[in-house]
């Protein structure tokens, strides 16, 4: 008896609450979230003003609300954020480059083939990102095939090395955010309705005309997604300035890490990140805004 | 090879103070990645199989304990295991001290284990654990052999007597290269920044020994120096770096981009150069610069948050390296500068030419080319790695 009545009271709770309902579906994500994100990001926010105790030890500081922090940190590596931004954009431009073509063909022209090849540009995933980029140092670097093939075709000198160079960071961020660009693009060309290609040469238009006219504003919500994909990530990567650059490559996520871990600087290591966090943040906006497209979500 | 660290051996006592909702939130971070660390091992390393007694875990750098040609057995381990029944949970899991550090320091402020009974950092950063009271101390009565440690080095400044540390190995900074790409070998700094290692240079991560070794280049005493005569060196340091001479500043890794060919001459580790000459027959060398090299230990400490069970463990485990015959063998393989009293006896029997060598027994003529960097006070440490990052790119 007494379980039923339990039971019946849970419906009743159930039903009768219906504007509850959302709140508690959503209570695990806003819990996550909560936990995850805002706690770590107040946490952050409040190291990032502390100052180091007089007379203490490394590592011991306490807050004063020294605002001046940011600015400190940002003069003293504003060299490693404008490279940061750079090498990102170059990635981002050069992955575009070579996912639009890929996706379209797989999108449009692939047949019978197009999962196989949807299956090919997530394989890389199977392996761990770390790994894949020290294979790119080892396939770049003196013992890998490409440098002797290259000396050997005096393409470069007996002094100059892949490795250890602004070309191998940019190339290795290219290569490893390569497929966050694919997907957004290839599900945004995917979904073209082949019609309106069709319409596009029932009036004339050329093959070069219908491209610029009708598949490339119809897939702009991918190409949106992709670059931030890439973008974003990108700006922050320090794996690939520390695995495929040199000391003079070093990006802004590799000032985080060592101010972090080597000088036992939380403060700046703190600043550093909120203001790459809302550098991005502005950076993203405007280019939102500028492109245009609200519908990408 | 007497120490001239002058640290105030006061132990600043461990920072109790209430979990704090920060500093339970930075200690998430490192748990979670130390978790991940632990997931990644070959078993009997998780909370409960490390309360047994019968493990100990021990965190070392690479290249650091005798080991067989598969390089997954440690013979002097498995001896250990044998004799006493207690399994052994070697990791190589120190690359660079301020990285480790870094890594655990958040557990070991709240008092949590760190995955490790047994950890062996460097001098200044084994004073630093000390001084935070991060270590336990030792109970002599499991360690008989201590007695054997090398009289100078029986008493420093940073651990009076020997009571919660025992040096491990010596390690000599100093010039490598590669035999065939430099045959004439490297004697001063001028060589190692000879036009034709233009970009194939390394140096080590390690403030104490790049510096050190650029400062008594400079001719400073690193022994007794002013900030002045510090950022003159990073200076040095920064202008090679931005001219492209250098393409590393690193951690043990170092080692990789020599025997890959990317690397040709380095600021490195005596071991770790004979290990490499051994293993790639003779296509690496090292030597001591002539203005001089630098000089340290790495020790046997036990982290505070070892459970208690594993304590007695970690210190039979000390005990054993420190047997003439074990520590002799363990030299045999990794060369450096043992610790052990009658090693050297013990080496005749192995190999009586590395009972000779140099790097493994410093005579007195080579001891006085080698100097200890002095200490540095905590804001100098801050505002020298400061420096010494920066000039790194970071």
């Amino acid at each position: 008896m007494a379980l039923i009545h339990a039971a019946r009271s849970r419906v009743s709770a159930f039903s009768g609450g219906k504007a509850s309902m959302p709140y508690v579906l959503l209570a695990p994500g806003l819990i996550f979230l909560f936990t995850f994100f805002i706690l770590p990001i107040a946490n952050l926010a409040q190291t990032s003003t502390q100052t180091p105790i007089a007379g203490g030890d490394t590592g011991e500081y306490e807050q004063t609300f020294h605002f001046a922090n940011y600015v400190n940190a940002f003069l003293d590596n504003k060299e490693q954020f404008g490279r940061s931004f750079l090498y990102a954009t170059l990635a981002t431009v050069l992955a575009l480059a070579i996912a639009y073509p890929l996706a379209y063909a797989i999108a449009l022209k692939s047949g019978k083939f197009k999962n196989f090849l949807l299956v090919l540009v997530v394989a890389p995933f199977f392996t761990s990102f770390l790994l894949r980029t020290i294979a790119w140092k080892q396939i770049l670097g003196e013992g890998g095939f490409v440098v002797p093939t290259l000396r050997g075709l005096h393409i470069i000198g007996e002094q100059t090395s892949l490795t250890a160079s602004a070309v191998a960071v940019v190339a290795g961020m290219t290569y490893n955010f390569l497929p966050f660009m694919t997907l957004p693009l290839y599900a945004s060309l995917e979904r073209i309705d082949p019609r309106t290609l069709e319409a596009s040469g029932d009036l004339y238009a050329n093959g070069i005309t219908t491209f610029r006219k009708v598949t490339l504003p119809l897939s702009m919500p991918g190409v949106v997604a992709g670059t931030l994909l890439t973008f974003i990530p990108a700006a922050g990567d320090y794996v690939n300035a520390a695995i495929l650059g040199n000391p003079n490559t070093k990006m802004i996520g590799n000032v985080i890490d060592s101010s972090f871990f080597k000088i036992v600087d939380y403060p700046t290591a703190a600043a550093l990140s909120f203001t790459l966090m809302i550098a991005i943040l502005i950076l993203v906006t405007i280019y939102i805004r500028k492109s245009g497209t609200d519908e990408l979500v | 090879m007497a120490k001239k660290d002058s640290l105030s051996p006061e132990t600043q006592s461990l920072i109790k103070t209430a979990i704090s909702r920060r500093g339970l939130i930075a200690g998430v971070g490192a748990v979670g990645a130390a978790g991940a660390l632990a997931a990644c091992g070959s078993g009997g390393s998780g909370d409960s199989a490390s309360g047994a007694s019968d493990t100990v875990r021990w965190a070392n750098w690479t290249l650091y304990l005798d080991v067989d040609a598969s390089g997954k057995v440690y013979p002097s381990i498995e001896e250990f295991t044998q004799q006493t029944g207690i399994k052994v949970d070697y990791r190589e899991d120190i690359n660079d001290n301020d990285e480790f550090y870094g890594k655990v320091q958040g557990q070991l402020k709240l008092g949590k284990d760190i995955g490790y009974d047994i950890v062996t950092p460097t001098d200044w950063m084994a004073a630093r654990w000390i001084r935070l009271g991060y270590t336990k101390e030792f109970d002599t009565a499991n360690i008989p052999n201590a007695v054997n440690v090398l009289d100078s080095l029986a008493d420093v400044s940073f651990d009076p007597g020997r009571a919660r540390s025992l040096p491990y190995q010596g390690i000599m900074a100093g010039l490598g290269w590669n035999t065939a790409k430099v045959p004439k070998g490297l004697h001063t700094l001028d060589d190692l920044f000879a036009p034709a290692n233009k970009g194939k240079i390394t140096v080590l991560s390690e403030l104490r020994d790049t510096m050190g070794i650029i400062m008594l280049y400079q001719g400073v005493d690193i022994t007794n120096f002013n900030e002045a005569q510090y950022m003159n060196a990073v200076d040095f340091l920064a202008k090679k770096i931005s001219d492209g001479w250098i393409r590393g500043v690193k951690g043990n890794e170092y080692k990789e981009d020599l025997i890959s060919g990317d690397a040709t001459a380095v600021i490195g580790w005596s071991g770790d150069m004979f290990q490499l000459a051994l293993e790639n027959e003779g296509k690496f060398d090292f030597a001591i610069p002539d203005s001089g090299g630098t000089f340290s230990n790495d020790n046997f400490l036990i982290p505070s948050v070892a459970p208690a069970e594993s304590k007695a463990n970690a210190e039979k485990l000390i005990n054993y390296y420190y047997e003439p015959a074990v520590a002799a063998q363990v030299a045999a393989y990794v060369n450096y500068v043992t610790p052990v009293k009658g090693a050297q006896a013990e080496m005749e029997k192995i190999d009586p030419t590395l009972a000779k060598s140099e790097y493994i027994f410093p005579s007195e003529a080579t001891q006085s080319r080698l100097k200890v960097f002095r200490a540095l006070t905590p804001a100098e440490e801050t505002s020298f790695t400061t420096a010494f990052q920066k000039a790194a790119g970071n």
